[in-house]
């Protein structure tokens, strides 16, 4: 086994496809995708589960950004400087993609201090963030429907609008319920993958056996509505050094029942610096 | 390490330290930009802030949490701007002990301290802070420990030798350039290192008695009360660039003790379907997002094991930077177990955050203990013989 080069593995699973410039080509490999050819009208599940997923998060900010989308990012977890470092390893610059009107990017931790200590006269995003009891959140999605639909004013056309979410349990978390965050989620689908023919793709924790039944919902609903579903888990058998997880991917047609099941494949990766690479089960070059 | 961290536009400025590496001879993984979190002064300017230093990973400026052992564990410290969130032993014995060396170093540096509490005031936390130990005390205690102990327990004392670079330091007011110092916790801390240094104090009791109308939010009164005394220091004082007179930047250091407790007003630790069972994790949100937009660094105790509901605990783990928890042997079977009569009990290291990377310094090392021997508290990792027995028993 030692000497067997990972790409022939790859090349016998998809069919050669040739190495692209973009970071994570081996994820691109594995989801038979460029952005050349990224596909419309879709929406992703992210879900990590007693892990950390969020490269995956990365990864398809630079995709979108590289396949000439507009990309409308709610970023809830983390500053605007860490999203756009880590772009930068792969190869993405988010502050020129925001100058030129590409990126729009809702910074969840800066603009809640905003909304928080002050009162604003127009109806902020986070609003619900002053509200006493659970409202909804209209107001977010009005933020990016009026981000993502296109100006009539014949400016540089993108390739198609993309809705990314870092993540949506943490609107758990501020007191919005299950059915809310779905609701947002139904709006911001219509709109963004039928009405305008993008993508969405958000991210969600599973908790596990935390008994957290309001995510449980969230996970559940949100897997139905699914065309791709991307879940990392952390290893049984606990803390590897040269495994970092397991990615499963599942491909779905959550609107046609089809008697053939779904296509899903199950890989172990480990994270670098400015790279994930990608093995089968127990192929780690580590123990090869 | 001539490494200075600058406090930068966050936006991913492109401003390089060129000048200062070429001078000082930083070798290549030392990266260029402006890396520090926080504000946004409007352009580079090389400050060196002291008891900082930058991240060896990614130039993320850190603090010390006062406990060099920790500090390793952590990958060097602790980040500013990010929020360490330490889980409290059962009898709240041990973990008041970090909490207190988190505030000592910040005196020992000069940094300015908030300290908020339910129970205790101010005042009394930190006349109770643990003396610094000078230089060859120190030195002493460690030769002593370094015959008995183990070859695997031997370099990580060596690792933190390292620190012992600087000039010895000074009876008196103690000016110190190290990073990380050692406290001998029967000793009090000088009263005059206390009074000479800048703290805020929040205690509950008092702030609650005025009757000021809190604008009503899903948050209790005493955690909105805490939020606008926080973001009030800090722009009051400039830790988040907003006062651009200021000469000399410096560090808030928060510390927040025990919070969830019924104390507070919260009946998060008092039954599993709580009403208020969003103000914790709302609370730990705003406090994040003040802290990502000032140069300061926060720890929070909390009592998860009061905590019935898991979801909660995941929620605010989620919500937090770091996660450090601490488990004493103290009225478990453990405590007469004589595979542990070396230790006090377990310390886990539940999270490290990703910041600015895709990766983290995760230690390979996961069974670790500590014990507070002779005025220390130092963290070992459980010898390979000790784990194959717990596990047995």
């Amino acid at each position: 086994m030692k000497g067997m080069h990972l790409p022939d593995i790859r090349m016998l699973l998809q069919g050669a496809s040739p190495r692209s410039s973009e970071m994570f080509p081996e994820l691109n490999n594995l989801l038979n995708t460029t952005p050349d050819k990224a596909e419309q009208g879709k929406l992703t599940l992210l879900c990590d589960a007693r892990t950390d997923g969020s490269f995956l998060v990365h990864h398809f900010l630079s995709f979108y950004l590289k396949a000439n989308c507009k990309v409308c990012f709610v970023a809830l977890l983390q500053s605007f400087s860490h999203y756009n470092i880590v772009a930068q390893k792969l190869g993405v610059s988010l502050a020129a993609a925001r100058e030129r009107g590409q990126l729009v990017f809702l910074e969840g931790l800066k603009s809640s201090v905003d909304v928080f200590f002050q009162a604003q006269e127009d109806p902020h995003p986070l609003q619900f963030l002053r509200e006493a009891s659970a409202g909804n959140l209209q107001p977010l999605y009005e933020f990016v429907r009026e981000a993502l639909t296109p100006a009539d004013n014949g400016e540089a056309a993108w390739r198609c609008p993309v809705l990314l979410v870092d993540d949506l349990s943490v609107l758990l978390s501020l007191g919005m319920g299950a059915v809310a965050v779905l609701d947002f989620v139904h709006y911001c689908r219509a709109t963004v993958c039928c009405e305008l023919k993008g993508n969405m793709v958000a991210l969600v924790h599973d908790s596990g056996d935390a008994e957290d039944e309001e995510n449980n919902t969230l996970l559940i609903g949100l897997s139905h509505q699914s065309h791709l579903i991307l879940r990392t888990e952390g290893l049984a058998t606990g803390f590897c050094k040269d495994v970092h997880g397991q990615l499963r991917i599942l491909w779905r047609r959550p609107s046609q029942s089809t008697a053939r099941r779904d296509r899903s494949l199950t890989f172990q990766y480990k994270i670098q610096d400015k790279n994930v690479s990608f093995f089968a089960r127990g192929m780690s070059p580590a123990i090869l | 390490m001539a490494a200075v961290a600058t406090c930068g536009a966050g936006a991913g400025g492109t401003e390089s330290m060129a000048a200062a590496t070429s001078k000082s001879n930083v070798t290549s993984f030392q990266r260029r930009g402006p890396r520090a979190r926080g504000t946004d002064s409007g352009g580079p300017r090389l400050v060196s802030i002291a008891g900082t230093r930058p991240s060896v990973r990614n130039g993320q400026l850190l603090v010390s949490t006062g406990l060099p052992a920790l500090d390793q564990l952590l990958g060097g410290g602790l980040a500013v701007g990010t929020v360490l969130l330490v889980e409290e032993d059962k009898y709240s014995i041990y973990s008041p002990l970090l909490f207190k060396y988190f505030l000592a170093e910040g005196i020992i540096n000069g940094h300015t301290l908030l300290v908020a509490s339910a129970k205790e005031d101010p005042a009394d936390i930190l006349q109770e802070l643990p003396a610094p130990l000078l230089d060859d005390s120190c030195k002493k205690e460690f030769d002593e420990d370094v015959c008995n102990k183990k070859p695997e327990s031997d370099i990580k004392m060596k690792i933190a030798w390292r620190y012992q670079l600087s000039p010895k330091m000074e009876v008196g007011p103690v000016t110190s350039s190290r990073f990380g110092h050692y406290y001998d916790v029967s000793k009090r801390i000088p009263r005059e290192l206390i009074e000479t240094s800048k703290w805020h104090g929040f205690f509950l009791p008092e702030k609650m008695s005025s009757a000021d109308k809190v604008e009503c939010c899903s948050l209790t009164p005493g955690y909105m009360k805490l939020l606008h005394f926080i973001q009030n220091i800090i722009y009051e004082e400039g830790f988040d660039g907003s006062n651009p007179q200021k000469k000399q930047r410096n560090i808030l250091r928060i510390g927040i003790q025990s919070l969830g407790l019924p104390l507070w007003g919260d009946d998060v630790c008092c039954s599993e379907n709580c009403d208020s069972s969003h103000s914790l994790s709302k609370f730990l949100y705003i406090l994040r997002g003040l802290l990502r937009t000032s140069l300061s660094a926060c720890i929070i105790t909390m009592p998860t094991h009061l905590i019935q509901n898991k979801a909660i605990i995941a929620r605010v783990t989620n919500l937090s930077d770091t996660v450090v928890a601490l488990e004493s042997f103290v009225g478990s079977e453990r405590e007469t177990n004589p595979l542990y009569k070396d230790y006090h009990g377990l310390i886990h290291i539940r999270q490290i955050p990703r910041l600015n990377n895709l990766i983290c310094d995760e230690s390979d090392v996961k069974d670790l203990a500590f014990k507070l021997k002779r005025k220390l508290f130092t963290i070992e990792k459980i010898s390979d013989a000790l784990k194959w027995w717990s596990r047995r028993s």
